[in-house]
């Protein structure tokens, strides 16, 4: 079995003056492709923030490769090999297709270059001159992911890229997503379309009011549907 | 709500026996300042609008005075209407594009509203250029009844038109328009989506407040017998700032302390020339840094916390 | 000899050339504070003190070291550039979480302490500073001094090179993706707080490189930057600070207005500014370059 990348204990966690993480435990081990389920609320997207260090205030435990980053700035836990893809996908409008992809800086050797990143998404490559908002939102959404893979990060976490898009392009972003296991990425998962995430993942934790409730194998799915259906409210 | 009261009490017994232990010009001084403090911070305690512009209305209701009572020989009530008039008419058209735009711009504007009407001062006749107007003559008010050539008289008329001013503040804060006004500062989109015309309320109050800052340069010019290109100058808009930042901004009363300090220092620091300067730009940056609330809001603070405990 | 409107071309060439040398001041002034009030969210007031800095540091220079015109192009404006690191360091970096106006106000008093304290030590009359390329030409239609020409190519090219560097660089992108969304560039691991102390000693720097340009046509003094700041203000009310070639060409169109203005009616030519930008607000208020808001 695989060591274990990223840990985290007992994370809790602050929006200003509410608390929205009140105690959060799991982990990913190397090359899993992990997701966190939960209905709006639950908790995801602040303990994806948190992770990266965008929020303020944190406490618990977050390690990634057994070091402790709780204390450090979200530049410097970025440097350690960490990529982050946000929910509204932060594309910048004054910055063409071309800028945005190669804007994060390479952190670490092991990267996509980018001749594989257009191979990748040829429709990028197309649009490369483009005005990064210009592009449609399934456009977007691959250039938000396709931007994080040069850098050379190992733990790729991605907010809802399924969020608002065709099916079509929805089961195209699931090849891509597990085109990107099969390279080696370790990948955290944050979904509201329980359906997507079961054809991708190895694992699900189901997230409540800050906290993780439950694990299910994804070879545990088809037994664990009703109760995942209970927890998402679906 | 008591303390508050027997608080403006010992601040008025204060004023009235002021005369016997300070200088009456400084006091008159201190008081246009400070009511032209008060007249900068309606505008931005309460409507949530920095002027950085002030000093155009202050200034010129200076010269208007002048020109009213010596270049035509009017009384000085007369003097005093055409300031606070003329003040209020350039706040309507200086305030009606201003509020076109929001937050830092609408303080760049008005900055550069100011110092058009200040290169416009420079040049035009009826203010003396360089020289200002010199020598406005001081006459007695009322028709005769209030004799201004002892300052110990001019005192009380300009502790009058003082408490005049500070009331008028007071009642319109108080007032179901200021309410609005607080509203609009505090959330614009929800003022306006119940109804408010924001636009109508923020030109009113930056007129009120123009209207009060030339009653206060006027009141000067009566005082001091003189209006100069300083009171219309930036440093000055750059001054009631400092006064009403020093005070505590959005208290009522901050500005007028804040007032009375900056004017005492300048008095025991003319001395020292152009390092007054210096200093107010060292006081700037340590309210920022450090005292955002002012003496007022700090002493608030400090008092609750007291009653609390 | 013809004339034009009844005035004599040499005027009116005259006045144009001096239109546009304001102009040029106006744009790489303009520029500055657009771009460091894109990053930092402060409207930087202590720009026309670092104006004046650089002028003194050119003016210091020469008379202390006897270093040319020609080097101070490049050492003074880092002087200064560093002087604006530490500031940003040492005060700015507080009050960016505060509103707009506090940063207006704290960099206003910072202004009053820097012309305060150059003003008493060296006075408020000015010095002259020697003229590093004396001589001109006879165009025919007018005599243009050498050094003169120089200052308005200088100013295009600085304009031209700061365009390019923010809009066609590897540094220009991550000052625009950290205008828009700081974190975000944050969490890719880019150092955005250096970054933006870089942006503010950038921006400063531009401001003392017009500074020392300046010094050899005005006379070196404490307050030559005081009245330059707030006209400059106006200019980027008029031109907005979306844009950065918005800026130039606002600062250069609005000398040429003011240079037009001194030919045809001289009394309204300090005030001319003020005028279009008060006309700008009745017609476009979010200035002519600036996306609405």
């Amino acid at each position: 079995m695989a060591e274990t990348l990223l840990k985290v204990a007992g994370l809790q966690a602050w929006y200003g003056e509410s608390h929205i993480l009140h105690g959060v435990d799991f982990e990913i081990r190397r090359g899993e492709l992990v997701t966190l389920l939960g209905r709006n609320g639950a908790g995801k997207t602040t303990t994806l923030r948190s992770i990266m260090g965008i929020l303020g205030k944190r406490t618990g435990s977050i390690a990634f490769e057994g070091r402790e980053t709780t204390g450090m700035t979200s530049d410097h836990i970025a440097r350690l090999g960490i990529a982050y893809c946000p929910e509204e996908r932060g594309i910048f409008s004054s910055l063409n297709v071309d800028e945005n992809l190669r804007l994060p800086p390479v952190v670490k050797p092991g990267g996509l270059s980018i001749e594989e990143i257009y191979k990748l998404f040829p429709n990028l490559l197309e649009r490369r001159y483009s005005q990064g908002t210009k592009l449609s939102g399934g456009e977007q959404q691959m250039l938000a992911i396709g931007r994080i893979l040069r850098t050379g990060a190992t733990l790729l976490l991605l907010d809802e890229p399924t969020e608002g898009l065709a099916p079509v392009i929805v089961q195209r972003i699931g090849e891509i997503i597990r085109q990107l296991k099969s390279r080696g990425f370790t990948i955290l998962l944050v979904e509201q379309n329980f359906h997507f995430a079961a054809t991708v993942a190895d694992r699900h934790y189901v997230m409540e009011d800050g906290r993780v409730i439950d694990t299910v194998a994804s070879s545990d799915v088809q037994q664990s549907i009703g109760k995942l259906q209970s927890y998402l409210g679906v | 709500m008591n303390a508050t009261r027997i608080g403006y009490a010992v601040l008025i017994v204060l004023a009235l026996v002021a005369p016997l232990f300070a200088y009456p010009v400084f006091l008159m001084k201190a008081l246009c300042f400070a009511l032209f403090a008060c007249a900068f911070n309606l505008l931005l305690g309460y409507a949530g609008l920095m002027s950085f512009g002030h000093a155009m209305f202050f200034g010129m209701a200076g010269y208007f005075y002048g020109h009213v009572v010596k270049a035509w020989d009017l009384a000085p009530e007369a003097g005093l209407l055409a300031g606070v008039g003329g003040a209020a008419l350039l706040g309507l058209v200086t305030g009606a594009l201003a509020i076109r735009r929001q937050g830092i711009y609408f303080a760049m504007i008005t900055l550069a509203f100011a110092q058009m009407v200040f290169f416009f001062c420079v040049q035009a006749p009826f203010t003396g250029g360089e020289d200002g107007l010199q020598g406005i003559p001081r006459k007695a008010l009322l028709g005769g009844l209030i004799p201004t050539k002892d300052d110990r008289v001019l005192y009380y008329v300009v502790l009058a038109i003082f408490l005049f001013g500070y009331a008028a503040i007071y009642r319109f804060i108080h007032s179901p328009f200021g309410q609005v006004l607080k509203a609009i500062r505090d959330n614009e989109q929800r003022a306006q989506s119940l109804g408010y015309e924001a636009d109508r309320y923020k030109l009113l109050a930056f007129v009120l407040s123009a209207a009060l800052a030339g009653l206060a340069g006027a009141t000067k010019a009566m005082v001091q017998q003189f209006a100069t290109l300083t009171d219309v100058a930036a440093s000055t808009s750059g001054e009631v700032v400092l006064m009403a930042l020093v005070g505590g901004l959005g208290t009522i009363i901050g500005p007028v302390v804040g007032a009375f300090i900056i004017v005492t220092m300048q008095n025991y620091l003319a001395f020292t020339g152009e390092f007054v300067l210096v200093i107010q730009g060292a006081i700037f940056v340590v309210i920022v840094l450090a005292f955002r609330k002012g003496v007022v809001g700090e002493f608030a603070e400090w008092w609750k916390r007291r009653q609390a405990r | 000899m013809f004339e034009l409107l009844g005035i004599p071309p040499q005027a009116l060439f005259g006045q144009l050339l001096l239109g546009l040398i304001n102009g040029a001041f106006y744009a790489m002034l303009s520029l500055g504070l657009a771009v460091i009030f894109g990053m930092l969210n402060v409207i930087n007031f202590t720009h026309g003190a670092q104006y004046m800095m650089g002028a003194f540091a050119a003016w210091l220079l020469l008379g202390i070291l006897d270093v040319p015109f020609w080097a101070s192009l490049v050492i003074a404006p880092i002087i200064v550039g560093l002087f604006g690191i530490v500031l940003e360091k040492l005060l700015l970096k507080r009050i960016y979480h505060l509103d707009h106006l506090y940063g207006f106000l704290l960099t206003f008093g910072l202004a009053l302490v820097i012309e305060g304290l150059f003003q008493w030590k060296w006075g408020s009359s000015g010095a002259p500073y020697p003229n590093p390329i004396p001589g001109g030409f006879n165009l025919g239609f007018m005599f243009l001094p050498t050094y003169r020409g120089f200052v308005v190519l200088a100013a295009l090219v600085i304009c031209l090179a700061t365009w390019y560097g923010i809009e066609r660089t590897k540094l220009g992108a991550y000052l625009r993706a950290a205008t828009e969304n700081p974190t975000l560039v944050r969490a890719f691991g880019i150092n955005v707080p250096r970054l933006i102390t870089l942006t503010y000693g950038l921006g400063v720097g531009l401001a003392a490189l017009a500074g020392v340009l300046a010094a050899p046509i005005q006379q070196v003094s404490a307050l030559m930057g005081v009245n330059l700041v707030l006209v400059v203000f106006a200019v980027v009310v008029i031109g907005g600070m979306g844009s950065i070639m918005g800026s130039i060409v606002t600062g250069f169109g609005l000398g040429l207005i003011e240079g037009l203005t001194k030919v045809f009616y001289p009394p309204a030519s300090n005030t001319v500014i003020f005028v279009v930008m008060a006309l700008v607000l009745l017609i476009k208020p979010a200035g002519l370059f600036g996306q609405t808001k």
